[in-house]
């Protein structure tokens, strides 16, 4: 196995793994080496504690009493979006939108902003390496309207081909939807020259950055962006709370998503005035302690420090990547020269399936199968992918543990 | 690592390997496909049944080492049986695989199918193994509706 080396970039791992109980856990008799964070992340306790104090201490409904846990609740709930605010800084609070997670939040711009300006016989342009959820709400829109999906293709490293994603833009593209980072190959889109490219023709863009948060620090008014979406869950805050920001002039001008209590200021049986940008997207109770969990969860990745998260990262995929492609009928899927996170690879003879079950056997946790990503499955000429993805509480011990179960791997199906 | 032998015995990595039965049947009056959504698993199944007996039974698609190798072992098990002999071969290793690992059917009655009496230890891999098997019951039934896992 050899020495590892120092690591060029030091975070506290030890500090920071004493925070996530769950990674103290035993799997089958063997310590757990936990490699699915692209899947999902797991909690520190900041978070677990943040949202343990709002059920016990400052728990009711928000906006609505006059008494002091509504206020105190209120008060948390809108906290928390202003640390999503500066978190991916946009330019403003209301331009934050407290759903579900990336799917709904893409879900929520394909049926009101995309319902409202795309028609018949126009496009809509994504690329080959799309989430499903970046995929089938847009499908769902074309059958709607009858516009077209026109898909941007990938090269054999899984970099997406910018110069035909620029060639597909054209009189008809009434939208961009591009995923930030590849949550099956790792790859890193240039998201603000296509950004660029899409502007230059007056089309708006949105970005899926559910894999893109978790890694490396995100500027919303930088990549200049008219959406950009992402979940909670897969940066350490809790399921079922996720983010959509949108521009402040998109936000006004597009019509609510679901109707209820919150999005309204009048309601009668003849009309109802809807409320201003953000609650006008926020009908009915929201995920009020989820978004307190996410707030906590975003002070605890800046007080360790993004940069220094993207650094460290980086550093231990390249460890991952030169000891997975060393063993023999390994093969790598995903060699993008800008990537963040995650390893897919493939083991000769032994399919993803069974090379899961290998792993966890060891104690060691990846996913297998198409991570909902069909298209860059049949991309690539495979049914399937294992894929190792990281966190910053990942450590070299981790990926070595990888590598000895490969090897076990290898062992039956050798 | 015992416990991962249980599961991949010799047996199931041979036919995993080298799949028995791995062909199309030209004149199978039964084609079905099953599908394992989770994994992405496919078979596809030909049987040829007459006078109610399984003459002739083969497969193709692409899976595991579970699920290939119960399909190539479900398909020299079933062949040359009758329907109703079939039909209680389906029940028994499907006892087998999802029922108490301490109380498993009979494994004279299974013959070379006991092999996956692992399996019900890994409840995530239960569907791998069982994907052939409900592609045939689809098949036999006569419906020859796609079988899911799902």
């Amino acid at each position: 196995m050899g020495v590892a080396p120092e690591h060029a970039f030091a975070l506290d791992v030890d500090k920071i793994r004493a925070d996530f109980p769950i990674l103290a856990k035993e799997v089958h008799g063997k310590p757990l080496a936990y490699l699915d964070n692209a899947a999902s992340s797991q909690k520190p306790l900041a978070v677990l504690e943040a949202i343990d104090h709002y059920y016990r201490a400052e728990n009711a409904n928000i906006h609505r009493g006059v008494h002091h846990l509504s206020e105190l609740a209120t008060k948390k709930y809108e906290d928390a979006r202003e640390k999503v605010r500066a978190f991916i800084n946009a330019e403003r609070a209301s331009e934050i939108i407290f759903v579900r997670g990336g799917t709904e939040a893409i879900n929520l711009v394909a049926s009101t902003f995309g319902r409202s300006r795309v028609g018949e016989g126009d496009e809509i342009v994504i690329t080959h390496m799309e989430h499903h959820s970046n995929i089938v709400p847009w499908q769902m829109l074309c059958e709607q309207t009858g516009a077209k999906l026109r898909v941007a293709p990938i090269d054999d490293r899984g970099a997406l081909i910018v110069d035909e994603f620029e060639a597909l833009l054209g009189e008809r593209t009434k939208m961009v939807a591009v995923v930030h980072v590849s949550n099956a190959l790792g790859t890193i889109n240039p998201a603000e020259k296509l950004v660029a490219m899409a502007h230059e023709r007056g089309i708006p863009v949105l970005l899926d950055g559910a894999q893109a948060v978790p890694h490396h620090a995100v500027d919303v008014q930088a990549l200049d962006c008219d959406f950009y979406a992402f979940s909670g869950h897969k940066m350490f805050a809790p399921t079922g709370i996720g983010v959509l920001y949108g521009k402040q002039k998109h936000l006004e001008a597009m019509p609510p998503y679901q109707g209820g209590g919150e999005m309204i200021t009048t309601v009668s049986f003849e009309k109802t005035e809807y409320n201003v940008v953000p609650h006008k997207f926020e009908a009915g109770t929201p995920n009020i302690a989820g978004t307190i969990g996410l707030g906590a969860a975003i002070d605890y990745m800046q007080a360790i420090g993004l940069a220094a998260i993207e650094a460290y990262e980086h550093d231990l995929l390249d460890y991952m990547t030169s000891r997975m492609s060393a063993i023999e009928g390994v093969k790598v899927i995903g060699t993008a020269p800008e990537k963040a996170g995650v390893l897919s690879f493939n083991i000769e003879g032994a399919h993803p399936h069974d090379v899961g079950t290998i792993l966890d056997r060891e104690g060691v946790a990846v996913r297998a199968g198409h991570h909902c990503a069909q298209p860059v499955m049949d991309r690539f000429g495979v049914p399937a992918t294992a894929r190792a993805s990281l966190a910053f509480y990942n450590t070299r011990e981790d990926v070595d543990r990888l590598v000895a179960a490969t090897e076990k791997v290898r062992e039956i199906f050798a | 690592m015992s416990d991962l032998r249980d599961l991949y015995q010799d047996m199931i990595l041979d036919h995993g390997r080298n799949p028995r039965n791995f062909r199309e049947t030209a004149d199978a009056n039964h084609v079905c496909d099953g599908h394992n959504p989770l994994c992405g698993d496919r078979v596809k199944l030909f049987v040829k049944v007459r006078d109610g007996i399984v003459e002739d039974i083969s497969f193709q698609g692409s899976g595991c080492a579970i699920s290939t190798a119960s399909a190539s072992l479900m398909t020299s098990a079933v062949k040359g049986k009758r329907v109703e002999e079939v039909r209680e071969l389906f029940d028994d290793f499907h006892e087998l695989i999802t029922g108490d690992p301490e109380q498993q059917p009979d494994s004279s009655k299974l013959g070379k199918l006991a092999v996956f009496s692992g399996v019900c230890e890994f409840p995530t891999r239960v569907k791998c193994a069982t994907l052939s098997w409900h592609t045939l019951k689809s098949a036999i039934d006569k419906d020859d509706k796609p079988a899911s896992t799902e």
